[in-house]
């Protein structure tokens, strides 16, 4: 009844192609920019706004980038952490050298440096599929985190060695480090992921994006067909690490704030990120906020919503629990839809379409 | 640089051999536990085509359950029967409640439900077991303890007497498994399994069966693994980074061989821990962390499928 396509007549081939040919749809996505623009920010508390939506926004484009590689290309990654930390130590830098550069234009500059080392790294892809790649591309993961942590030029050598965030004005409002507020680097953020994601879905519906699916549905298919597939696969890499390399950026600058989290880009990190694509649904990308919705909010609440209801935990019998929750409820959903949670969405809104009368 | 990257090293192994015997032989001794970690691996893959990322976890858990259960007054030998307990459990609880359910889906929907299963190990086993390191009954289970020291080529070569026990039980269980593997019935539906499903299943071998037996045989392994390992050092969850070490180990020597799993595990144990001591000053040391991932990849570059691996055939 709300959802319903019929009447809407599509009279030119623009139309036909957009990314959001129902009108429901296109009021739906304007209701979701609204309340992320201006609902949440005027009701949320700084605390949330810090605490879930700011990190919500960061692994969603984390994982939108992993999912350029993952699920449209088909090429597994697990680098993805090591990715985002190429981008958190090169905004870094860049903003060292170039203070005077708004901190925005260098966290995007980020991504080229992440997409360069990514594509480098990318390199095996044409020679080894499947887990093989997966664990090929362990070696970057490894080796850059190994770079992070030894070679001190990259952290300005600080005796913490660790980022340790800058405090940047855009336009006398303090965007970084510990003087900006969460309302500040929320909006920017949010700017952010709206504009990659834009991009993102244009590229992705595109020439390019295509011949991402045919790689991964095929890779010698494509190939016949005219696809090459070194480029293919490499820009697949190279978007693929900038997307990460932003979300670390945004990430260690936006979120993180000071420099405590020096072991933030991580093995676990490269897998929880992975989990979210898989979970949100692989080769999607409303996935990818679905499932960094769920991945980051589930700790989250057990964190402190089980406190709130009474249900006292002590730290470490928490962070037990929550393990076994998180695991838990990974191979439930894993067995309820391994499709992810976008293939719920589609489910729902093909129910809704045909809602009272099913056939 | 040139002559500090490429003769150097070669020099100083020339300069004082016994050292370089001792480090081959520490390498080896690592070898020998990636190559256990990796033999859990391959077992699983083989049998079900399911890539286990729960295999370093197993090897925890299944240390953890035998030292828990000795702290609590159980005799170490009916510990480890009743370890081994464990693990039929947790093979047949991991065949129902997972991979059942889960038959047919895409590879990497597998892999991560095992990834699922890590965590619930690792929660289960600190919940039960408490997270702190703990002490691997060495003595009660009669495993040989101190050192050994040979005089040769104009040095001394230490030699820890558990690790030459590590490398004669190692030897024994995969000598027992290809035994096992060759000559009884459920090896053979194992070996039928592994060659393929459908025609396994097409002459009555029970999949559903096959797959808790395989787990629980990488079960089995995990606990040999786990006692070895953590007589070296701490019972713990940080022990998880040498579950990663086994992942080079299995791309070198391919997913789905035995023998490769033992031929890579030595390969990277000797290649890291050479390249650590004799390279690794160059660079500022904590190379082994990813040279492993180096040598696996040089040699994927020369044969996509590792060295002992089955062909890829690609059909179109």
């Amino acid at each position: 009844m709300l959802y319903r396509e019929s009447g809407q007549f599509k009279k030119t081939y623009s139309a036909d192609m957009q990314v959001f040919p129902l009108r429901e749809d296109r009021v739906g996505i304007a209701i979701i920019l609204f309340i992320a623009a201006v609902v949440i920010p005027l009701t949320g508390s700084n605390f949330f706004i810090s605490t879930v939506m700011i990190p919500f926004l960061v692994f969603a484009l984390a994982a939108m980038g992993l999912n350029i590689v993952t699920g449209y290309t088909g090429l597994i990654s697990l680098g993805t952490g090591a990715f985002m930390g190429v981008g958190a130590y090169a905004c870094y830098k860049l903003t060292t050298y170039f203070p005077g550069v708004p901190i925005v234009i260098w966290i995007l500059a980020s991504g080229i440096f992440s997409a360069a080392i990514g594509a480098l790294f990318g390199l095996p892809s044409l020679r080894i599929k499947g887990f093989y790649l997966a664990v090929a591309t362990l070696a970057a993961q490894f080796f850059l985190e190994w770079c992070f942590v030894r070679i001190p030029w990259l952290f300005n050598y600080n005796a913490s060695g660790a980022i340790e965030v800058p405090t940047r004005w855009i336009a006398g409002v303090p965007v970084t480090g510990p003087t900006a507020t969460p309302m500040t680097r929320y909006y920017v953020i949010l700017g952010i992921v709206v504009l990659m994601t834009w991009v993102a879905s244009n590229i992705l519906h595109g020439r390019i994006g295509r011949s991402f699916m045919a790689v991964r549905d095929m890779d010698i298919a494509a190939e016949l067909m005219g696809i090459r597939l070194l480029p293919t696969k490499l820009l697949a890499f190279a978007m693929s690490s900038f997307y990460c390399g932003v979300a670390g950026a945004t990430m260690m600058f936006l979120w993180y704030g000071g420099g405590e989290a020096s072991d933030a880009f991580n093995i676990n990190q490269s897998f929880i990120i992975l989990f979210m694509v898989i979970i949100g649904g692989l080769g999607s990308l409303i996935g990818c906020f679905f499932g960094a919705a769920l991945l980051h909010i589930i700790p989250v609440m057990l964190k402190f919503g089980l406190p709130a209801i009474g249900i006292p935990l002590a730290g470490a019998t928490a962070e037990h629990i929550n393990h076994l929750l998180v695991g838990g409820l990974i191979i439930l959903f894993l067995i309820v839809e391994p499709h992810g949670l976008a293939r719920l969405w589609q489910i729902t809104k093909q129910k809704l379409r045909t809602w009272p009368f099913p056939y | 640089m040139l002559y500090n990257v490429l003769i150097d090293p070669f020099v100083q192994m020339g300069a004082a051999p016994d050292l370089f015997v001792q480090t081959i032989w520490e390498g080896l001794v690592a070898g020998v536990l990636y190559a256990l970690i990796a033999l859990g691996f391959v077992l699983i893959f083989k049998a079900s085509g399911v890539f286990n990322f729960a295999q370093g976890m197993m090897v925890v858990f299944a240390a953890l359950t035998l030292v828990g259960l000795h702290e609590k007054g159980v005799p170490a030998w009916i510990a480890v029967l009743l370890t081994l307990g464990v693990m039929a459990i947790l093979a047949i609880a991991v065949e129902r409640i997972v991979l059942r359910p889960l038959v047919n889906q895409p590879d990497i929907i597998l892999f991560m439900a095992t990834f699922g299963l890590t965590f619930i190990i690792i929660g289960l086993g600190e919940f039960i077991f408490g997270g702190e390191p703990k002490q691997m009954i060495a003595t009660e289970l009669g495993l040989p303890q101190g050192t050994m020291r040979f005089d040769i080529l104009g040095g001394k070569v230490i030699i820890q007497k558990i690790d030459v026990a590590a490398a004669v039980i190692a030897s024994l269980m995969i000598a027992a498994l290809a035994l096992f593997f060759q000559y009884t019935r459920i090896g053979r539906a194992l070996r039928a399994v592994a060659d393929s499903h459908k025609a396994a299943l097409s002459v009555g071998i029970s999949l559903n069966q096959i797959w808790a037996i395989v787990w629980f045989a990488a079960g089995i392994v995990a606990l040999i693994t786990g006692i070895m390992w953590g007589a070296r050092s701490d019972v713990s969850f940080a022990l998880q980074v040498i579950a990663l070490k086994a992942l080079p180990v299995l791309i070198l020597g391919g997913f789905t061989s035995i023998p490769g799993a033992i031929v890579g595990g030595l390969i990277i144990g000797i290649g890291e821990k050479l390249a650590e001591f004799y390279w690794g000053p160059l660079v500022g040391g904590g190379i082994e962390n990813w040279v492993a991932y180096v040598i696996a990849l040089v040699f994927l570059m020369v044969r996509p499928q590792g060295l002992f691996g089955d062909k890829i055939i690609e059909r179109i």
